[in-house]
């Protein structure tokens, strides 16, 4: 539904009759339960059409590939060769305890401000102008997510290949792995952002609330060491977090272990991707947001 | 003939903290197809939430519309196909290239890639854009930018177009162009045009038929002539002061902050 109503006013339902053929051609509208081709073809044109507008904007401002990964990549350079002979009381050496979390780390600092573009579009009018269109709702999130995926798994490579120079070894499948959690991470990660921005009016609302939110599910994912090295309190709390359990998987990954704790990993990484996409699909579906 | 636009009682109350605020409390509209309509008010009276529903981006929470031939509550996909939107702010990234921008917004409006291109190429030739089309819209002055808003408003030839406020800042020479602009635009294509503007000089010269909007209803509506001659008893009276006669309040400021929704 593209429009959905408020609490007082219940939507009634699509008129058979009186829809025009070509309404027939709007995704949500019509056929909330099983899309048509038509519709199903105009969604994927829209996703597209919204992916590769956002992909050549990245690709010519060019900081925001670069925003994201410079925290990561200067922990891996500057604090990575303290770890080399501190036991971490995993398995494996010190650079497959630590790319694991910079990896996620990645995510907290790229994906999580995805919605800052989002939040200088409104100021140019740009997202209500493509609200006005008949472009899908949905196509108008994913579409981004989509980019910021892209562009998450390019800056992994590069972390990954930089710390290959530096001693890192794994296994391919393990490393392919990890990009899978990585993709999985920004979709959930992204999609709460975009929802936050069209939430809130400006970056002074926004940067602060992420900030607030970020710094502590980082502490608490064992991003730096692992959380095994906790107190059982500071245990506990990390076990609340989605993202400890998938730096422990790709932790697992990187040592060829494709057991339960990767297991775990998917599990929580689907379980918070379905809750964020769903999140991000309602306040994209909202009108006026 | 159907009527583009026709409202019954569209209403719109937001709830805030401090209770429930009545923005629009039911508005009844008719435009019959090809008119300039010019949509006046105070700030505050209810304009942009009105302007902000018939377009889809709000959803009214009382009363009926239809929006070129859909249905605003049941079908606002419908109507998106059959109108376009011309905000205040425009709705152009200054980064993006003007061909790129008519190009994607033809997209969006599902055209083809081909007939996109073919749209933006002519859009740009009758708004006298085709010289502009591979700088960034960063690089256009005032009175292009406008035009350049307008056309995104006009890939898909829809039915009725919304401008909201659509000469606030421009100077004298490109707000004439520009009305000849929307002029040209309903007489070239018999677009229905839906306008709200804060210069009631603008509204003299180029609307055929005023509704004056106040405290979230229609307080008066006719042609300009019409509304001098009752609210003032004399047709050759100022438009100014019809409208302080309508609404006891001054002409809205033009510089004055658009109010919120």
């Amino acid at each position: 539904m593209s429009m959905p109503s408020t609490p007082s006013t219940p939507t009634p339902p699509p008129t058979p009759a009186a829809a025009s053929p070509p309404a027939a051609r709007d995704a949500a509208t019509t056929t909330p339960g099983r899309p048509e081709p038509a519709a199903a073809a105009a969604f994927v044109s829209d996703t597209l059409l919204i992916f590769g507008r956002y992909l050549r904007q990245t690709v010519s401002a060019r900081i925001g590939l670069i925003f994201g990964i410079v925290q990561p990549l200067l922990f891996l350079i500057l604090f990575g060769p303290l770890l080399r002979d501190v036991p971490l009381g995993g398995e494996g050496d010190s650079w497959q305890t630590l790319v694991p979390g910079l990896l996620v780390q990645l995510g907290l600092f790229s994906a999580a401000f995805a919605g800052f573009g989002i939040l200088i579009e409104k100021q140019y009018g740009v997202v209500e102008r493509m609200r006005v269109t008949p472009v899908s709702r949905l196509a108008l999130l994913l579409g981004r997510v989509l980019k910021d995926i892209v562009q998450m798994l390019v800056q992994s490579v590069v972390l990954v290949v930089v710390g290959v120079a530096f001693g890192l070894r794994a296994p391919l499948l393990g490393v392919l792995i990890a990009f899978g959690f990585v993709a999985l991470m920004t979709a959930s990660l992204a999609s709460l952002s975009y929802a936050l921005a069209m939430r809130v009016d400006s970056p002074q609302e926004f940067a602060p609330v992420v900030n607030s939110v970020n710094l502590p599910v980082m502490l608490l994912s064992g991003i730096l060491l692992p959380m095994s090295l906790a107190p059982g309190w500071l245990d506990g709390i990390s076990r609340a977090n989605p993202l400890r359990y998938q730096v422990q998987a790709v932790r697992s990954a990187f040592v060829g272990d494709y057991g339960g704790t990767v297991g775990m990993g998917v599990l929580t990484a689907l379980g918070l991707a379905a809750v964020s996409l769903v999140l991000g699909v309602r306040v994209f579906r909202r009108a006026g947001a | 003939m159907t009527p583009v636009i026709h409202t019954t009682g569209l209403a719109r109350t937001f709830t805030t903290k401090r209770g429930t605020v009545e923005a629009v409390r039911g508005i009844d509209l008719t435009v019959p197809a090809g008119e300039i309509l010019g949509f006046l008010g105070p700030n505050g009276a209810g304009k942009t939430t009105t302007l902000r529903m018939l377009t889809t981006l709000l959803a009214p929470t009382g009363g009926s519309a239809t929006v070129a031939g859909h249905d605003l509550l049941r079908d606002p996909a419908g109507v998106r196909r059959r109108i376009g939107y011309v905000a205040q702010s425009g709705g152009v990234d200054p980064a993006v290239s003007v061909r790129e921008e008519l190009t994607t917004q033809a997209r969006l409006y599902r055209l083809d890639q081909a007939q996109a291109r073919a749209r933006t190429t002519e859009l740009a030739a009758d708004l006298d854009l085709s010289d502009l089309l591979d700088r960034p819209c960063a690089a256009l002055s005032g009175g292009q930018r406008r035009r350049l808003d307008i056309a995104m408003g006009l890939v898909h030839h829809p039915d009725v177009l919304f401008l909201d406020e659509p000469t606030t800042g421009l100077d004298p020479g490109s707000r004439v162009d520009l009305w000849d602009l929307v002029r040209r635009i309903r007489d070239e294509w018999g677009t229905t045009v839906f306008l709200t503007t804060h210069y009631l000089d603008e509204a003299d010269a180029l609307a055929d038929r005023l509704v004056v909007v106040d405290r979230g209803l229609v307080v008066a509506q006719g042609t300009a002539h019409a509304l001098k001659t009752e609210y003032t008893g004399s047709p050759d009276s100022s438009l100014q002061d019809a409208f302080i006669a309508i609404t006891g309040r001054r002409t809205p400021a033009p510089n004055e902050t658009p109010i919120a929704v």
